[in-house]
């Protein structure tokens, strides 16, 4: 051992120079061809996050800049208030009020939706005649445009002479005040949300039923379930991560809900009580009514936030359905 | 999720490509001035309206009168689309049209950003408009940022065949007679015609009669120099309370809100019998009413005369050609266009000259049984005494006090004690 390790040690000590420059090189393309795999996926996606920063971060961060001055829409930038507006903001029944009212819409509006919508796929999923007639057809409500909804369940929704108290009338019913009474407005704008969301979620469910594989409803068929049992023990169950997508898509849009709201009166903003302002509603409110963008940025930001924590929290409860339907 | 990336990239773009073209051009504008040379170059105007101005025949006028003008009309459908507009494209610096039209409404809020209109004061156009016109124009230095157009001098219109039915005179003359006088006599004829109407009411909303009241209050909501007085003026106090009174109380109102569905249906269901009615609203009635006949209007308003609305056009400084605008704004607000205005569109003319033109005395309209309209309007205008000042906050103030008003005329939400502390409320949060 120690007379060959003398022997063999000179030669690298000899060789060293040129041997580095070769491994040099080597190493360079290969750092290059290594960059290549590491960095390229990043370059291809980021066109997406550098749009993201132009249009979505940027106007995040300025829009907490905007928040902690006084700034008018057309004077622009006043002095620097700190957390002023947010205290001011956070002192406002109108605030809370709208906090509220943007909740009760959303959970009217969203509930209902992914129910009718899965019952809806799951028909559409059967041997249909005419199947792509059908299946375009749930999607022609989302095909128009939300003011629009807005015009015509509006005529449907007046009070005194809309068709649907005349309907209540009809069958000896006490008419619905829509535009007085809080939670009939609720109800009113979740309807229009509804008839807009309910056939584009139904198709995102159909397209996932037809994900599952076939020879499960077979197997079940031959244990003797029936089409009740085969659609909650097969079909809701393997639509999990749909249902989890629909939900937390279903609840982004659904806190910002504006549209459907704003064009509920003539006034637009949400009711002589503010029966239904919902926190958009409040952020135009402040921002064009009064034209005080600063508070209308605080608002916008708490909006944010409140997003931000109901994303997590549905994120956590996902997780652990999904995590027990694994162990199934 | 993919979808709505898509769409956000694609709106991305173009609002990216927006901004890159609105930053092109906006480059001509600093060359340009008020005072510069107006000749034979040629030149593309644009013009912001709202609703119906009547220029579209004067456009085409003006374009044979000066080859050199080519004229690009943008009309918004409603005056809160071209408000929100106007305040968003002020905001970014650029945008707007050479000539914007607003209403007298906004007029308080632009008058605080008087360096973005142009001043148009010009020894011309001095004594065109009625006093009250102008002076709601023009600011402390004494710059005029808007040529008046039109005008809402108001009557009263009336259901004459309502009236006949509840044995109240019904023609003209007399019910001008009648009406003639404070609004307490308005409510005292209100409450005779409801006893014997069978369940018609006399208005048709708290709100829309609070507004000809207010209409006459010098300051109503703010002090002149700009302080908010309005929850302890006792004036305002009075005439909400007069006005839920006899709405409520009283059972005069039909309980509605103007330019609501309800509002708009109601027309065709005899739910009241008289309304304030400004010129323009002449022709929004006879839309809302077709088929109903005995519609009528007396030249008389309680409490002396009142304005309701009108409009003005405006030179934003942030436009190429503001020279040229000028004169075309100048010729579109001479006497003799705004009669053609009138008679295209009904738009009441603000000045003075018009108001003793034939073209508009002459004026009958045949849905209010031939009621020589023209003539009654323009005592109506001269009948107005009072200028309310408006400061910057009355646009969201008299807001707050409609709503007030809602809540216990239509919504039944809360007794006016309640709904006056909300009001209170509304108005310390701005």
């Amino acid at each position: 051992m120690a007379v060959t390790d003398r022997v063999h040690t000179p030669p690298p000590t000899r060789q060293r120079a040129p041997r580095d420059k070769s491994v040099k090189r080597l190493a360079f393309s290969q750092k290059v061809s290594k960059w290549d795999v590491k960095l390229s996926p990043y370059l291809y996606i980021s066109p997406f996050f550098l749009l993201f920063a132009v249009t979505g971060l940027f106007p995040l961060l300025y829009t907490a800049w905007v928040s902690l001055h006084s700034w008018n829409l057309i004077g622009g930038q006043g002095e620097f208030t700190g957390l002023e507006n947010y205290e001011f903001v956070l002192a406002q029944p109108f605030f809370w009020n709208a906090v509220g009212n943007t909740f009760s819409i959303f959970l009217l509006s969203s509930v209902p939706q992914v129910v009718i919508a899965i019952a809806i796929a799951a028909v559409l999923d059967a041997n249909l005649r005419a199947r792509t007639f059908w299946r375009m057809g749930v999607l022609v409500p989302f095909v128009v445009a939300p003011v629009a909804v807005g015009l015509i369940f509006n005529n449907l929704f007046a009070d005194q002479a809309g068709l649907v108290n005349e309907m209540l009338v009809g069958v000896g019913l006490d008419p619905v005040r829509w535009h007085s009474d809080s939670l009939a407005s609720h109800a009113a704008i979740a309807t229009m949300v509804n008839f807009r969301w309910t056939g584009y979620n139904a198709l995102i469910f159909l397209a996932a039923m037809q994900a599952i594989p076939r020879d499960v409803y077979e197997a079940a068929t031959i244990d003797g379930a029936g089409r009740l049992r085969q659609f909650f023990s097969v079909t809701v169950p393997m639509l999990r991560p749909t249902i989890i997508f629909v939900v937390i898509t279903a609840t982004i849009g659904g806190l910002q809900i504006f549209d459907e709201a704003r064009v509920f009166d003539q006034a637009g903003l949400g009711g002589a009580d503010r029966q239904w302002q919902t926190l958009t509603m409040y952020i135009w409110e402040l921002g064009w009514g009064q034209r005080n963008f600063g508070r209308a940025s605080a608002v916008a930001w708490l909006l944010f936030l409140i997003i931000v924590i109901i994303a997590m929290a549905n994120f956590l409860i996902t997780r652990r359905i999904a995590n027990q339907g694994g162990r199934q | 999720m993919h979808s709505r990336a898509r769409i956000t990239a694609l709106s991305a773009a173009a609002a990216c490509l927006a901004l890159a073209l609105t930053a092109c051009g906006s480059g001509g504008a600093e060359n340009a001035g008020t005072d510069g040379e107006t000749g034979t170059e040629d030149v593309t105007l644009s013009v912001g309206t709202f609703n119906e101005f009547g220029y579209e025949e004067l456009f085409t006028e003006y374009e044979e009168l000066n080859p050199n003008v080519t004229i690009e009309h943008k009309k918004a459908a409603t005056s809160n689309e071209a408000r929100d507009n106007l305040t968003t494209r002020l905001a970014a610096g650029s945008g707007l049209s050479d000539i914007e039209g607003i209403e007298v409404d906004w007029l308080p809020e632009l008058l605080e950003y008087p360096d973005q209109f142009a001043d148009l004061s010009d020894p011309a156009v001095e004594g065109r408009w009625l006093d009250w016109k102008t002076a709601a124009a023009t600011t402390e230095d004494g710059q005029l940022i808007g040529y008046g157009t039109d005008a809402g001098p108001q009557g009263v219109c009336y259901r004459a065949d309502l009236f006949e039915k509840a044995g109240l005179p019904s023609d003209r003359e007399s019910v001008a007679d009648m009406l003639d006088g404070s609004w307490q006599d308005y409510f005292d004829a209100g409450k005779e015609f409801v006893a014997a109407s069978d369940g018609v009411a006399w208005f048709d909303s708290a709100g829309a009669t609070y507004q000809g009241m207010i209409n006459q209050v010098q300051n109503a909501y703010e002090d002149n120099e700009g302080a908010v007085i309005a929850t302890d003026n006792s004036e305002v106090k009075d005439i909400y309370e007069q006005v839920l009174q006899a709405s409520v109380t009283d059972g005069l109102s039909a309980h509605l809100t103007q330019w609501e569905d309800d509002w708009v249906a109601s027309f065709q269901s005899d739910a009241f019998a008289t309304k304030l009615c400004p010129g323009w609203m002449l022709g929004v009635i006879e839309g809302n009413a077709e088929g109903v006949e005995g519609w009528d209007i007396a030249d008389v308003f309680p409490g002396g005369g009142g304005n309701w609305g009108g409009s003005y056009l405006t030179i934003p400084t942030q436009g190429a050609n503001q020279a040229e605008a000028k004169k075309l704004a100048e010729w579109l607000t001479a006497p003799e266009q705004q009669v053609k205005a009138f008679e295209s569109k009904g738009t009441f003319p603000s000045q003075v000259e018009a108001l003793e033109s034939d073209a508009l005395l002459g004026q009958t309209n045949a849905f209010f049984n031939d009621a020589p309209t023209g003539e009654i309007l323009a005592n109506r205008a001269t009948a107005v005494e009072v200028t309310p000042f408006k400061g910057p906050k009355y646009f969201a103030i008299n807001d707050a006090m409609q709503q007030a008003l809602t809540r216990v005329d239509v919504d039944e939400t809360d007794d006016p004690d309640s709904s006056w502390e909300k009001f209170v409320t509304a108005v310390g949060a701005l």
